[in-house]
C-alpha cells in the first residue's frame, strides 16, 4: 500500500480476491451437491452474492478513503506474478454488479419455483451463474491484461451456458451466433496480448503505460486499435453489434437481464480503462465519437423497428452503449465521470427492465407487442414496474437517466468541438427516439384495451394450473362415455347430459393435451351437446394464434398466471428502487464518479499503488 | 524480440484459413476454424517469446540463466490452449444437439430479422394494394355518381309526371261532379215537372189551355 492505509487498509486489501474467490467456490460446491437439498442450496447462492456485495462495499469505501487497493496473487510481485487491483472505478463496478446480480439471482429462484422447473436450474443454471459472476468480478479486478483475458473468457464460458440453457433449437442457433462472434473476439484479444507482450515486454497494467508511452506512434495505434476492437464487440458498439440483438432475447429472463446489464458494461469498463491508463492523451477520440454516434442512431432506430419487447430493449441497449463511448471519447474528467455514473444507472436500469419483461411474459405468455394490451388494469403493479425504469431509461428530468445524459451532454458542450456538438445533437435525439420507442411499447402493452389472446391464455392456463392433469383427464373419459349413452338411449338423456356439462368441462379447460383426446370422441357423441363442442371449437381456434415462447429455463412454453411469484416481483421492485437511488444519492454518487474520473486520468495512483510497495 | 520468420507465417495462415472457415455456416466447420484460428494465435504468441532457449525450469544450480526461454508466453499459452480446449468441447455438443433437434448443425438466419424484413416487405404490399383500392374506389365513385344522377333525373320526369297525372285526375273529378249535379238538378226539374203535371203548373195556370 502506498499511502500508508493503516489497518483497514490492510485487511481490505486481503478481501480484493473475495468477489472472485467465493462465487467459484460455491459453484464448485453446488456441482457436487447437484439437485439435492434445494433449500441449502438456494441459500448458499444468496449467501455467497451477499458476502460479495458486502465485501464490493467495503472494497469501494476503502479505496475512496486510502486508495487502489492490491494484492498479488500466489504472493509473487508485480512484474511476474498476478495482480488484482480495486481502485474507485473497479469497487464501484463491483458494488453495482454484485447488486444487481443479487437480485436477478432471487428472481432466479422464483422462477424456478413458479415453473416447477427445479432440476435445471440448480445443477445447471446456479453453478454457471455463479461463474459468470466471478468472470465479471475478475474481469473488474485484473490487474495485468492477460488476467483480463482470463476474467473475460470466465465470463464468456458461462454465458455460453446459460444462453444455451435447456438447449432447444431457438436457443442453440441464438448460442451459435454468441458464441462464434465471442470466440473472435477472444481470440482477437489474445493476439492483442501478444502484441503487447511482444512490443513492451510486459502485461502489467501498472508497467504499461510507461513502456507505451517510449513506443513508436504506429505501434501504439496499432494495439489501441485491435484492443478497441475486442472491446468494441463486447460493448455491442454499433458496428460490432449485430449479435446482440439476436443471440440475447431467446434466454431465459434473468439471462437476458444479467446479460444486459452486465456483459456489455463489462465491454464498456475495460475501454474505459485502457483508454485512460494506456493510451493518454486521446488520440482516437474523432474515431471514437463517430462510432458513439452512429451506435447512439442506429441502435435507436433499430429499436424503434421492432415489435417484441425484449429486440426493442436489446436495440435501446445497443444505442446507449454509444452514450458511454461518448463519455469516453471526451476523456475530460467531466466525459468520464459522466460515462461511469452513466454504467451504473444503465446497468441496473437494464436489467430491471428485462426482468418487468420476463414478469410480462409470464403474465400473458409473449412479449410480442402486438398481441399484447391493457396490462395497466390486468396487472397495475407491473405497469408501475415497467414505467419507472422506462423513464429512468429515456431520461425523463427528475430520473437518474435524465442525471446521466446531463452530464454527458455537459462534458459534450464544455469540450466545445464541432464533433462534440454533432454528438450532443445526436445524443439529444437518441433520448427522444428512445422515449418514443418505450412509449410504443407502453401504449400497445399497457395503455389499450385487453387483446382476446391476453384473456384467453390468462384463464385457460390458470385452470391448467389449478386442476391436476390427472383429474382432468378423468373427468374427461367420464364425460365422453356419458356423450356416448346419451346418443344411443334416445331423447329422454340429452337434458340430463346438458347438466353435468359444466362439470365435466372445467377440468376439460385443463391443457391441450385434454382437448387433443376430447376432440376424437366428441363427433362420435351425436346429439350429445352441440353448445359444448361448439365453444371447444373456439377454444381450439384460438391456441395456434398463441406464439410459441421458450422463456422457462427448461426452455418450454411459460405457464402463465394472473398472480406473479412474490419473489420476482419483489425482487424486480427491489431493483427499481435500486435505480431510483442513483436519484436520490445523486450528488454523493457523483462525486464519487468525479473522483474515479480523476484517478483514472491521473494515472500515477493506480501505477503507483500497485508498483511501489 | 528476434523469432523465427517460420513461426509468424505459420500462424498468421493458420489465423486466415481459421477466420475463413468460421464465416462457413456448418457448426462442424466452425468448429474446426475455432481450432485453427486458436493454434494459431497460439503460435504468434510462442514467436513474442524471442529466440529458443533452455527450458524455463530453475533446478538448483542453475547457471545458463540468460539462456534460459522466455517462460511468460508459454503460460499464456497453456491457459489459451485449456481455454480453447473448453470451447471446443462446448462446440462439439452445441454442433450435436443442433443435429439431434433439427437434422442439420448449419446456423440459420434470425427468425425475428426475417420476421422485420417480411412485415416492411408486407408493409410495400399493403401500400401498393391500398393505392389499387383507392383508384378503384374512385372509379366506382365516378360511376356511381353518375347513376345517382340519372336516376335523379329519372325521378324528377317521374314526379313531373305524376303531378300531371294528379292535375288531370283532380280536373276529371270536378268535370264529373259537375256533370253529375247537373243531371240531378236536370232529374229533379223533370220529376217536379212530373209531379205537378195537372195540378200545380204554373205554366197551365197562366197559359191554360193555349199550352
Amino acid at each position: 500500500m502506498s499511502g500508508g492505509g493503516g489497518s483497514a487498509a490492510e485487511v481490505a486489501a486481503v478481501l480484493v480476491p473475495l468477489p472472485v474467490i467465493l462465487p467459484l467456490c460455491a459453484a464448485g460446491l453446488k456441482l457436487v451437491i447437484g439437485a439435492r437439498l434445494e433449500r441449502v442450496q438456494r441459500f448458499i447462492s444468496a449467501a455467497v452474492l451477499l458476502a460479495v456485495l458486502v465485501v464490493s462495499l467495503v472494497l469501494l469505501v476503502t479505496a475512496d478513503r486510502h486508495g487502489p487497493q492490491v494484492m498479488d496473487a500466489g504472493g509473487w510481485p508485480p512484474p511476474v506474478g498476478i495482480v488484482l487491483v480495486a481502485d474507485r472505478l473497479s469497487a464501484l463496478m463491483l458494488v453495482i454488479s454484485s447488486a444487481v446480480t443479487l437480485c436477478v439471482l432471487v428472481y432466479s429462484v422464483g422462477q424456478g419455483m413458479a415453473d416447477n422447473d427445479e432440476a435445471t436450474p440448480l445443477s445447471v443454471f446456479h453453478p454457471s451463474y455463479l461463474v459468470l459472476v466471478a468472470g465479471v468480478s475478475d474481469t473488474f479486478l485484473a490487474g495485468d491484461l492477460f488476467n483480463l483475458y482470463v476474467g473475460f473468457e470466465i465470463m464468456l464460458t458461462a454465458s455460453y451456458v446459460l444462453l444455451t440453457i435447456g438447449g432447444t433449437l431457438a436457443r442453440i442457433r441464438a448460442g451459435a451466433t454468441y458464441a462464434v462472434v465471442s470466440l473472435l473476439s477472444s481470440v482477437l484479444f489474445l493476439t492483442a496480448v501478444g502484441v503487447v507482450y511482444a512490443a513492451t515486454g510486459t502485461v502489467t497494467m501498472a508497467e504499461l503505460p510507461g513502456r507505451l508511452d517510449d513506443l513508436p506512434h504506429g505501434v501504439g495505434a496499432v494495439i489501441q486499435v485491435v484492443l478497441l476492437g475486442v472491446f468494441g464487440i463486447k460493448a455491442a458498439v454499433f458496428p460490432l453489434a449485430a449479435w446482440l440483438p439476436d443471440s440475447y432475447p431467446t434466454a431465459p429472463a434473468p439471462v437476458t437481464a444479467v446479460f444486459a446489464g452486465l456483459l456489455t458494461k463489462v465491454g464498456v469498463y475495460a475501454m474505459l480503462r485502457t483508454q485512460t491508463l494506456l493510451f493518454p492523451g486521446n488520440r482516437i477520440a474523432d474515431v471514437l465519437m463517430v462510432v458513439a454516434l452512429l451506435s447512439l442512431l442506429v441502435g435507436i432506430l433499430g429499436a424503434v423497428a421492432q415489435t417484441d419487447l425484449k429486440r426493442l430493449l436489446s436495440f435501446t441497449l445497443v444505442s446507449h452503449i454509444g452514450f458511454m463511448v461518448f463519455g469516453i471519447a471526451l476523456a475530460t474528467p467531466q466525459g468520464v465521470s459522466g460515462a461511469i455514473y452513466y454504467v451504473a444507472h444503465h446497468i441496473t436500469v437494464q436489467t430491471t427492465l428485462f426482468l418487468v419483461a420476463g414478469l410480462i411474459e409470464r403474465r400473458s405468455g409473449t412479449t410480442d407487442l402486438q398481441s399484447l394490451g391493457g396490462l395497466t388494469s390486468l396487472a397495475p403493479l407491473l405497469a408501475v414496474a415497467f414505467f419507472v425504469p422506462a423513464m429512468n431509461l429515456a431520461g425523463i428530468p427528475p430520473l437518474s437517466g435524465f442525471l446521466g445524459k446531463l452530464g454527458l451532454l455537459r462534458a459534450g458542450i464544455a469540450d466545445g468541438g464541432a464533433l462534440a456538438y454533432v454528438l450532443v445533437a445526436g445524443a439529444t435525439l437518441t433520448s427522444l427516439l428512445t422515449l418514443y420507442a418505450l412509449a410504443k411499447a407502453w401504449n400497445l402493452a399497457f395503455w389499450r384495451a385487453p387483446t382476446p389472446e391476453m384473456s384467453v391464455v390468462g384463464t385457460v392456463l390458470d385452470t391448467a394450473e389449478g386442476a391436476s392433469p390427472e383429474e382432468g383427464d378423468d373427468g374427461d373419459g367420464d364425460e365422453n362415455g356419458a356423450g356416448a349413452d346419451g346418443t344411443s338411449g334416445g331423447p329422454g338423456r340429452p337434458s340430463e347430459e346438458g347438466a353435468r356439462q359444466p362439470a365435466g368441462d372445467a377440468p376439460d379447460a385443463g391443457g391441450a393435451a385434454a382437448w387433443g383426446r376430447a376432440a376424437g370422441p366428441g363427433p362420435a357423441g351425436g346429439g350429445g351437446g352441440p353448445g359444448r363442442r361448439g365453444r371447444r371449437g373456439k377454444r381450439r381456434a384460438v391456441l395456434p394464434a398463441v406464439r410459441r415462447t421458450t422463456a422457462t429455463f427448461g426452455g418450454q412454453e411459460i405457464t402463465t398466471s394472473t398472480t406473479l411469484p412474490v419473489s420476482m416481483v419483489g425482487s424486480t421492485v427491489a431493483l427499481v428502487v435500486f435505480g431510483l437511488a442513483f436519484t436520490v444519492l445523486a450528488g454523493p454518487m457523483f462525486g464519487l464518479t468525479q473522483r474515479a474520473a480523476g484517478e483514472l486520468l491521473a494515472r500515477t495512483p493506480y501505477v503507483e499503488a500497485v508498483m511501489q510497495r | 524480440m528476434t523469432g523465427t520468420v517460420a513461426l509468424i507465417v505459420c500462424g498468421g495462415v493458420l489465423f486466415a484459413s481459421g477466420t475463413a472457415m468460421l464465416l462457413a455456416r456448418p457448426l462442424t466447420r466452425i468448429l474446426l476454424g475455432a481450432v485453427l484460428v486458436g493454434n494459431g494465435v497460439n503460435l504468434l504468441v510462442l514467436a513474442t517469446s524471442g529466440p529458443a532457449g533452455d527450458a524455463a525450469l530453475l533446478y538448483p544450480g542453475t547457471t545458463r540463466r540468460a539462456h534460459m526461454a522466455d517462460p511468460l508466453p508459454q503460460a499464456f499459452i497453456l491457459t489459451a490452449i485449456v481455454i480453447t480446449l473448453a470451447l471446443t468441447a462446448f462446440l462439439v455438443a452445441m454442433a450435436y444437439r443442433s443435429w439431434q433437434l433439427s437434422g442439420s448443425d448449419d446456423v440459420p438466419d434470425d427468425i425475428e430479422d426475417i420476421r422485420i424484413v417480411r412485415r416492411a416487405a408486407y408493409a410495400e404490399e399493403r401500400e401498393r394494394l391500398r393505392a389499387t383500392y383507392r383508384a378503384r374506389r374512385h372509379e366506382y365513385r365516378a360511376l356511381a355518381h353518375e347513376e345517382e344522377e340519372r336516376e335523379a333525373q329519372e325521378h324528377s320526369a317521374f314526379q313531373r309526371l305524376g303531378k300531371a297525372r294528379d292535375q288531370y285526375r283532380e280536373l276529371r273529378r270536378r268535370v264529373r261532379a259537375e256533370a253529375r249535379a247537373f243531371r240531378a238538378r236536370q232529374a229533379r226539374a223533370e220529376e217536379t215537372a212530373e209531379e205537378s203535371e195537372g195540378e200545380d203548373d204554373p205554366w197551365q195556370t197562366i197559359l191554360g189551355a193555349d199550352r
